[in-house]
């Protein structure tokens, strides 16, 4: 489904990864590890198209990414290093936009159940400054569920998440892999899901001449 | 498409009135501005009458300038506008929704408090009606091209003057016909070429701004 051939990055002249091939069928999870500065965000950029490779394809269903453009988007969701959510907006509406953006429209019984099992129920109507760190974390990972994308992009997903919310998206995770769905992320900790098969990056520092 | 543009419009809109000062500092900028002018110059009638077109005009078109920076700054610092750009429609779709969000929020309050400022100046009521027309097809010409402004100047340290730097020489079209149509309309001639000139601008804009804007942004995001 998502192929990645001969990926070559750079960063403010820095070349940071070449040669980088993948790929990854339905069910399939893909963990990018490497030390800070490696080029773990700018591969997931990448994944997302936001940041053009500077040689390279990125293939979804055998097509270039580039080519797909809005069939491609509508794919995916992707959980940057920030949240992405508006401050001023209440926990309610910040998933009903997103939800009619990315073409969900998703109903409010559905964000219901999942702000229930994000452990938000009951602040519905709160505005999302008032929510903890932990909190907005788990509030942009409700738009993965209230979304319903094959294709996941999580950038350190677990930052400012508890344990009894890690554990819960192991299992969300796990769900979503085994319903046919394909996830790509980094982290620095350790994350336990059980699935088909784990396909592992690691970027190294390229050492140039 | 048009339900991209509506949640874009309505987004937007909720999130100003939220924080109602950005809006309403634009609006006091102008009205605050204008007056200034019959203070400075005195009570002269047909000195006021004179200028008036030009004073509405030069002060739509600085106020216009203040909010720029914030078009898409905010969706910026707090990743949004990441979210924004991976919305599956075509990304200048999703800027456009941002413009007239934009304009509805900083150029429809300047159209509408416009005639009751020109009274100041003495205008006649002809004047005032073609002040209204001018400034409705003048205003969105200011956000369109400042959209292009903003879109380039995101996330540079002292972006705003930028974006007033880069704009400003722009916008002198519409500052132009603005200003012409009103002093066409007191002395009696036809307004018409003026606004019909504006109206053109605006047509030309609405066709290339969403998608250089668009342009901007990816190179701005990378």
């Amino acid at each position: 489904m998502l192929e990645a051939n001969a990926l070559e990055c750079a960063r403010g002249g820095r070349r940071l990864f070449q040669g980088l091939s993948f790929s990854l069928a339905r069910g399939e999870l893909l963990k990018v590890s490497g030390p800070n500065g490696s080029g773990k965000t700018s591969l997931l950029r990448m994944l997302c198209g936001l940041l053009p490779p500077v040689a390279g394809e990125i293939l979804w269903q055998e097509s270039d990414i580039s080519s797909l453009k809005e069939n491609y988007l509508k794919e995916l969701a992707y959980l940057g290093h920030a949240n992405g959510i508006k401050a001023e907006l209440s926990v309610l509406e910040n998933l009903r936009i997103h939800g009619g953006l990315a073409g969900d429209d998703p109903s409010e019984e559905k964000i219901g159940t999942v702000l229930e099992r994000m452990g938000l129920g009951g602040s519905e109507a709160s505005p999302a400054k008032t929510l903890s760190q932990g909190q907005q974390r788990r509030l942009a990972l409700a738009r993965l569920l209230v979304g319903n994308k094959p294709l996941w992009i999580l950038d350190e997903p677990l930052t400012a998440l508890d344990a009894e919310a890690v554990n819960l998206i192991q299992v969300v995770l796990g769900e979503h892999l085994k319903g046919g769905g394909l996830a790509v992320l980094t982290t620095h900790q350790p994350l336990e899901v059980t699935t088909g098969r784990t396909e592992r990056i690691h970027l190294a520092p390229v050492n140039e001449d | 498409m048009l339900t991209t543009l509506r949640w874009i419009i309505q987004r937007d809109m909720t999130l100003a009135s939220r924080g109602r000062a950005g809006v309403l500092s634009t609006l006091f900028f102008f009205v605050i501005v204008v007056s200034l002018f019959p203070l400075g110059v005195g009570p002269e009638l047909s000195v006021l009458r004179t200028i008036a077109p030009g004073v509405v005009s030069v002060a739509a078109l600085l106020a216009s300038m203040l909010s720029l920076d914030r078009m898409f700054a905010h969706d910026y610092l707090d990743g949004s506008l990441e979210q924004l750009m991976l919305v599956p429609q075509p990304l200048s779709i999703v800027v456009l929704g941002k413009i007239i969000a934009h304009w509805l929020l900083t150029g429809v309050p300047l159209v509408l408090i416009a005639p009751v400022l020109g009274v100041q100046f003495d205008l006649p009521p002809k004047a005032l009606v073609t002040l209204v027309f001018a400034l409705l097809l003048g205003t969105p010409v200011l956000s369109l091209v400042g959209a292009i402004g903003a879109a380039l100047t995101l996330g540079l340290r002292g972006g705003g003057v930028l974006v007033s730097l880069l704009v400003l020489p722009l916008c002198v079209p519409v500052l132009i016909f603005t200003a012409g149509a009103v002093e066409a309309s007191i002395t009696g001639a036809s307004a018409e070429p003026h606004l019909s000139l504006l109206g053109a601008v605006l047509v030309l804009a609405l066709l290339f701004v969403p998608w250089t804007t668009a342009a901007a942004l990816r190179i701005s995001m990378e």
